[in-house]
C-alpha cells in the first residue's frame, strides 16, 4: 500500500489528557488503573477511568449528542492541537474531502442503561429527555466528531468489538487510495458502561487486580476508556522529520467462536502477515510489537503463538493494557497512537503489572521501558466475533 | 460529484415485510406481482451448529439468510469472500434484555447475551457458519447505513481487487426503545459485488456522492417501507436491478448527500 502520514495524532486515557502525560506515564512505567468506583458498579475490579469526563462540556448547539462517550470524544479532540490541525487540513483540502472513520463498541449505551432505571412505573416508557440517535446509537460518535470538526465528507462507525478502531485505519487508507477522500480523521472512542463491566464479568474474564498481560498468574482484563485520533494524509508531500507513517494494515476473521480466539491464533497470524505484506516489510524488520495482550489466559496464549509463528520469538513486545486497561473499541486507535509516540520518541514501552512472565508464552516481553531506535512497529487488535486487525507503523526517512 | 466507484452485482439476497427472497422481491419491484405487506418471515438457520443456532437472535438469522441467498450460486467461495456488514442498530431485542437486567437489582447479564451484543455479532456467526476467514467489517451510519456499507464494499472491491459481499440489515426494537426508534419490521439486503464483469453479472454499478435528495418509489407501500427501515433505503437500487433498467438510482446517504448509482444491466 501507499504509506500515509499521521499528520496529527492524540490520545486521552486514564494515563492523562493528550500525549505529554501519556508519554510520561509510559516512560515511568506507571499504570492508570484504579479500584472501580464507576457509577453504581459494585464489582471488585480495577478500571482505567478518564478523569473529568462528566465535567466536559459539549459546544453550544450539540445538546442532542450529550452522553459520556461524546463528552470523552470532545475531551480527546481538544488535546495536542488536533482539532486545529484538522481545521487547517479542511481549509486546504475542502470540508467534503476529509472522511471520518471511528471505532466504538458501546457508543453511548450508558445513557440507555440509565434511562432504563428511570422507566415510568406502569407503562415502562423511557424518560422524555432520552435521545436515542445522538446519545445511544452506534454512529453517534462519528456524527458528533464530524460536526464538531466542521467536516462534510463520508463518515462511518466501525464497530467490530475490540478491533474496531484498528480497522478504521484500514478502511480510511482504502478510501484515500480509491480517491473517495483526500484525508481522513480516524480514531476510537469507548467509555465505561455497565454492559461491558458486567458483561466481561459474566464471561469470567475480568481480573480482580490490575490486569497482568503475559503473566503466569494472569487472570483477566481490566476495562478502560479512551479517545484517540489521528489525521491520515498521503505521505507524498515533503514530510518534516520525525513524521510517523501508516505502512500496512491487515484484517482477517477467525471463523471459530464468538468470544474466544482461535487457540493457535490462526486469524491473528493471517492479519499480521497481511499487514507485513502491505508494508513490504520482512518479519525481521519489526522493531517492536504492541500486543493486543488483554491479560486473559486464552488471548495471550493464542496471540503469543501467532506472533512467534509470524515474527519469531525475539522481537521485543509489550501490552500497554496494564497501564491503560482494555479500552475495547478505542484500543486499536489508542495503541496505534502509543506506537506513533514510541516511534517519534524512540521509546520501547514496557508492559506494567506483569511480574512473573508465563514461561509457556514464546515472546520477548519487555517489562521496563527503554529508549531504542525504532523504525517500524506493529500493533495488534483482536475482537469478539473473531475480528482481527494488525497495523504496521514506521518512521519517515 | 466525487470520482466514481464501479463494481458489478453478481448476486442479490432480500428479506423484508412481504418480500420472501430476491426472485419474489424482484417480481414485486418489477411490477409483475402485487406487493402484499405481511410480517417479515426469517427462515431457521441450517448452516450453524445446533449450539450456535440456539444462541442467535432474529437479527443474525436475517443477516445470514440474505448473505446466503446472494452467494447461493454454485462456485461462489464463501470461505474466501470478504464481507461488509452494515446495520443502523444491531440486535434490539438483545439490547433490551441487557438493559432490563442492568436496571434490576442483580445485574447478572447472561454471557451469551453479552457476546451477542457486539455490533459485529452477525459477522462473527457468518464466519462460524461459512468458515469465512477473509476480512469482515461491521459498520453503522444510522439511517445511511446501507449507503455507507455500499461505499465501503465498493472501495474494498477496487483497492483489494476482490469480490465483496455487502449485507445490510435492520430489525425492529421492542418497547420501550421502539417508541424512540420506530422501525416497524425487519429488512435485510445482500449484494455480491465484483471488481470486474463476470459471466453471471447482473449489472454494473457506477457510484458517486452527489448533493441531490434521495429517490422515492412510485408505489406508496414500498415507499413507506423504504422510508421506515434504514436497510430498505436500498429499494430504488433493487428496483432498477429487478427491472433490468438502465438509469440512475438515488440512494439516501448523509445529510445533504445521496449516492448517485448508475445502473447498467449486463443482459
Amino acid at each position: 500500500m501507499k504509506p500515509l502520514a499521521l499528520s496529527a495524532f492524540t490520545a486521552s486515557s486514564c494515563l492523562g489528557r493528550g500525549l505529554d502525560p501519556t508519554l510520561a506515564a509510559l516512560e515511568a512505567g506507571r499504570t492508570g488503573l484504579k479500584p472501580c468506583a464507576f457509577e453504581t458498579v459494585t464489582l471488585e475490579t480495577f478500571v482505567g477511568e478518564v478523569a473529568g469526563v462528566d465535567e466536559e462540556r459539549l459546544p453550544a448547539g450539540f445538546a442532542e449528542f450529550e452522553c459520556r462517550n461524546n463528552r470523552l470524544a470532545h475531551l480527546g479532540l481538544r488535546q495536542d492541537g488536533f482539532e486545529e490541525a484538522v481545521r487547517a487540513a479542511a481549509a486546504r483540502l475542502g470540508r467534503a474531502r476529509i472522511g471520518v472513520w471511528l471505532g466504538t463498541s458501546t457508543s453511548g449505551i450508558l445513557e440507555t442503561e440509565l434511562a432504563y432505571r428511570r422507566r415510568a412505573p406502569g407503562t415502562g416508557a423511557l424518560p422524555g429527555d432520552f435521545r436515542y440517535r445522538g446519545a445511544h446509537n452506534t454512529f453517534s460518535v462519528a456524527a458528533f466528531v464530524q460536526r464538531a470538526l466542521g467536516l462534510e465528507g463520508p463518515a462511518a462507525v466501525i464497530s467490530s468489538a475490540c478491533s474496531s478502531s484498528a480497522k478504521v485505519f484500514a478502511s480510511a487508507r482504502r478510501a484515500i487510495e480509491a480517491g473517495l477522500v483526500d484525508a481522513a480523521v480516524v480514531g476510537g472512542v469507548d467509555s465505561l458502561c455497565l454492559t461491558t463491566l458486567y458483561g466481561f464479568h459474566s464471561l469470567q474474564l475480568v481480573a480482580r487486580t490490575p490486569c497482568r498481560p503475559f503473566d503466569a498468574e494472569r487472570d483477566g482484563l481490566s476495562i478502560g476508556e479512551a479517545a484517540a485520533f489521528a489525521l491520515l494524509e498521503p505521505a507524498d508531500q515533503k514530510l518534516t522529520a520525525p513524521a510517523v507513517l501508516l505502512l500496512g494494515t491487515g484484517e482477517s476473521s477467525d471463523a471459530w467462536h464468538m468470544s474466544a480466539p482461535h487457540p493457535e491464533g490462526r486469524g491473528a497470524g493471517a492479519a499480521m502477515r497481511q499487514a507485513l505484506a502491505a508494508a513490504s516489510l520482512d518479519a525481521g524488520e519489526i522493531d517492536y510489537i504492541n500486543f493486543h495482550g488483554t491479560g486473559t489466559a486464552s488471548n495471550d496464549a493464542a496471540e503469543a503463538r501467532a506472533v512467534a509463528a509470524v515474527l519469531g520469538t525475539s522481537v521485543p513486545g509489550s501490552s500497554t493494557k496494564g497501564a491503560t486497561g482494555h479500552t475495547l473499541g478505542a484500543a486499536g486507535a489508542l495503541e496505534a497512537v502509543i506506537c506513533a509516540l514510541a516511534l517519534r520518541q524512540g521509546l520501547l514501552p514496557g508492559g506494567v503489572n506483569t511480574s512473573s512472565l508465563d514461561p509457556q508464552l514464546p515472546v520477548n516481553y519487555v517489562r521496563e521501558s527503554r529508549h531504542a531506535r525504532l523504525d517500524a512497529v506493529m500493533s495488534n487488535s483482536f475482537g469478539f466475533g473473531g475480528s482481527n486487525c494488525s497495523l504496521v507503523l514506521g518512521k519517515a526517512g | 460529484m466525487s470520482a466514481p466507484l464501479t463494481a458489478w452485482v453478481e448476486g442479490v439476497g432480500v428479506l423484508g415485510p412481504g418480500l420472501r427472497n430476491w426472485p419474489n422481491a424482484s417480481a414485486v419491484l418489477a411490477g409483475g406481482a402485487p406487493y402484499e405487506v405481511s410480517p417479515t418471515s426469517i427462515p431457521a438457520l441450517e448452516c450453524l451448529p445446533p449450539a450456535e443456532r440456539r444462541r442467535t437472535g432474529k437479527v443474525v438469522r436475517l443477516a445470514l439468510a440474505v448473505g446466503l441467498e446472494a452467494t447461493a450460486r454454485e462456485g461462489t467461495e464463501r470461505a474466501t469472500l470478504p464481507a461488509v456488514f452494515s446495520s443502523s442498530g444491531g440486535d434490539g431485542e438483545n439490547l433490551h434484555e441487557i438493559c432490563q437486567v442492568l436496571a434490576s437489582a442483580d445485574r447478572q447479564i447472561s454471557p451469551t447475551r453479552f457476546h451477542n451484543s457486539v455490533h459485529n455479532a452477525s459477522s462473527g456467526y457468518w464466519g462460524i457458519a461459512t468458515g469465512a476467514t477473509a476480512p469482515s467489517n461491521a459498520l453503522c451510519a444510522y439511517d445511511a447505513s446501507f449507503a455507507a456499507g455500499l461505499l465501503e464494499a465498493l472501495v474494498q472491491a477496487r483497492i483489494d481487487e476482490t469480490a465483496v459481499l455487502l449485507i445490510a440489515y435492520d430489525a425492529d426494537y421492542p418497547q420501550p426503545i421502539r417508541s424512540v426508534r420506530p422501525i416497524p419490521d425487519a429488512f435485510g439486503v445482500a449484494l455480491l459485488l465484483t471488481p470486474a464483469a463476470r459471466p453471471h453479472s447482473l449489472a454494473r454499478l457506477t457510484v458517486q456522492l452527489c448533493a441531490a435528495p434521495p429517490e422515492r418509489l412510485p408505489d406508496a407501500q414500498l415507499e413507506a417501507l423504504r422510508a421506515q427501515i434504514p436497510a430498505a433505503r436500498s429499494l430504488p437500487l433493487l428496483r432498477r436491478l429487478a427491472r433490468s433498467e438502465a438509469g440512475a438510482a438515488m440512494i439516501e446517504y448523509q445529510e445533504r448527500q445521496s449516492l448517485h448509482i448508475e445502473v447498467s444491466p449486463c443482459h
